[in-house]
């Protein structure tokens, strides 16, 4: 069924049409309303899940993971402070291998304060062992909720998912939204059935202590892991699209990559402008393309490469700035394409921190900026971009 | 004996408690108790870190399974019955 909702529904609706069985929630801003729809789902009886209300996120994350340990599907949301609570239990998650999914709904980090999108939070939890997914619309949110859970909960992945929806452009704005019927959803993810979970009357201590001798062994295991959800994704996204119509391009989503010459890489909302830019720019003869990361963990090493190998110039934008250095995706793309035969030109750009719009202006300026650098070479590799008191004019 | 990661679980499980880790092996010193010294004041018994010692007949009795040598117990007594030997030495 069509519904016209917001990305905090489509979340919702994710997570009910899941059957999520355990939702353990603390409310923050921009996320409360997800964890609301799911209780008034819960209340009207329309979805069957135990609703643990918990006095923070940390909680909320453990709640899950002990519903989890015990063979429950959990579900959770949170967003920016409420994550980096989180911080010690996602790796917790991670370690004890169980399949929560979660959607971040992605925001600026304070001081200063601001509640609008940034994906500082989210990049900040890239090494909790967590699939991460960055979503560009309401449907993608919806959709990569259910075939989280399929990914995750396959025998040979048992990790976490982060469903990444940007705060307000997302979160707060209504789009048309396919809703599946229940039934195909059934059909498509079956009851969660881990081989190990807690059993009353058999006593069992989870993530106990291992001596050197044995730890490297699991964390050996937990990279397998993540390189079988590499493929779990693509396969899974094939079978939903064989269900339900839609996919979204696995690990890097590209858009008119084949014959560019330069291409731009980001990541969430961002990039459904950057889709217009490269139209508008390609009616006027230029050979520009956008790559899509929309997972970031597994990383999309190999299509990068494949991607890099064919192209003059890389410009990545970044949504947040890992401090010290340069763009956590920028870093990530650049260390991955290093080794290639032939590299293209590479630049970093900094832009939409704290909410700010990056409107088509600054993209396609981006863009432009981009093939200049290809062409002559690289000045500054990481450009913050539409900061006042800078001489640079983008908007 | 360390396993192959093939022959893990994906997480560790412990099927037996904790107390089945001994942990006396870590003991390079040892306490010996003079029996005759000791006024059962009971102070060594509350330091214990491990709880490793017990009282028996009011007289502290050290299990060595979990006694780690850390000395405490030697350094507390008041009437100096409990001394340190180094392991393999008396």
């Amino acid at each position: 069924m069509r519904m016209v909702m917001t990305g905090n529904y489509a979340s919702a609706y994710g997570a009910k049409l899941s059957r999520a069985e355990v939702i353990a929630a603390y409310p923050i801003t921009p996320q409360t309303s997800i964890v609301e729809k799911l209780a008034e789902f819960v209340s009207s009886g329309e979805l069957k899940a135990q609703y643990i209300p918990v006095e923070s996120e940390h909680s909320a994350m453990a709640a899950c993971i002990a519903a989890e340990t015990a063979g429950a599907r959990t579900y959770t949301a949170t967003s920016s402070h409420g994550l980096t609570l989180m911080h010690e239990v996602l790796m917790w998650a991670s370690g004890a291998r169980l399949p929560i999914v979660m959607t971040n709904v992605s925001r600026a980090m304070a001081p200063p304060w601001s509640v609008w999108v940034d994906n500082m939070d989210s990049i900040a939890q890239r090494d909790t062992g967590w699939l991460q997914f960055f979503c560009q619309n309401n449907q993608e949110v919806l959709d990569t909720i259910i075939m989280a859970y399929k990914i995750c909960e396959s025998r040979r992945v048992m990790l976490p998912a982060m469903i990444i929806e940007d705060a307000f452009i997302l979160s707060h704005t209504s789009e048309p939204v396919d809703v599946p019927d229940q039934e195909v959803v059934d059909r498509f993810l079956p009851p969660y059935a881990p081989e190990l979970k807690i059993e009353v009357g058999k006593a069992m201590g989870f993530g106990s202590l291992v001596k050197p001798d044995q730890y490297m062994e699991f964390r050996y295991k937990d990279m397998l892991a993540m390189k079988e959800a590499a493929e779990r994704v693509k396969a899974v996204e094939k079978e939903f699209k064989q269900v339900f119509g839609r996919e979204y391009g696995g690990l890097l989503e590209k858009y008119m990559c084949d014959d560019a010459e330069t291409v731009l890489i980001t990541a969430g909302s961002v990039a459904a402008t950057a889709k217009d830019v490269v139209d508008a720019m390609r009616a006027r003869g230029a050979r520009v393309g956008l790559a899509r990361i929309r997972a970031f963990r597994p990383f999309p090493h190999e299509e990068l490469r494949a991607l890099a190998s064919k192209v003059v110039g890389i410009a990545v934008l970044d949504r947040s700035y890992t401090f010290g250095a340069a763009g956590a995706m920028f870093t990530e793309v650049k260390a991955s394409v290093y080794s290639c035969h032939k590299r293209p030109v590479m630049k970093n750009y900094i832009a939409g921190l704290g909410g700010r719009d990056i409107t088509t202006k600054i993209i396609s300026n981006i863009m432009d900026d981009m093939a200049v650098a290809a062409k002559r070479g690289v000045e500054d590799e990481v450009e913050w971009v539409d900061v006042a008191g800078l001489p640079r004019r983008w908007r | 004996m360390t396993k192959s990661y093939e022959d893990l679980p994906l997480t560790p499980i412990a099927d037996t408690p904790s107390t089945m880790n001994l942990t006396g092996l870590w003991r390079v010193v040892r306490p010996l108790v003079d029996k005759s010294k000791c006024k059962k004041c009971t102070t060594c018994w509350k330091f214990c870190p491990d709880a490793a010692i017990t009282l028996v007949d009011g007289f502290p009795v050290i299990d060595l399974n979990y006694c780690k040598g850390c000395g405490i117990c030697a350094h507390e007594c008041p009437s100096k019955c409990i001394i340190m030997v180094k392991e393999g030495e008396a």
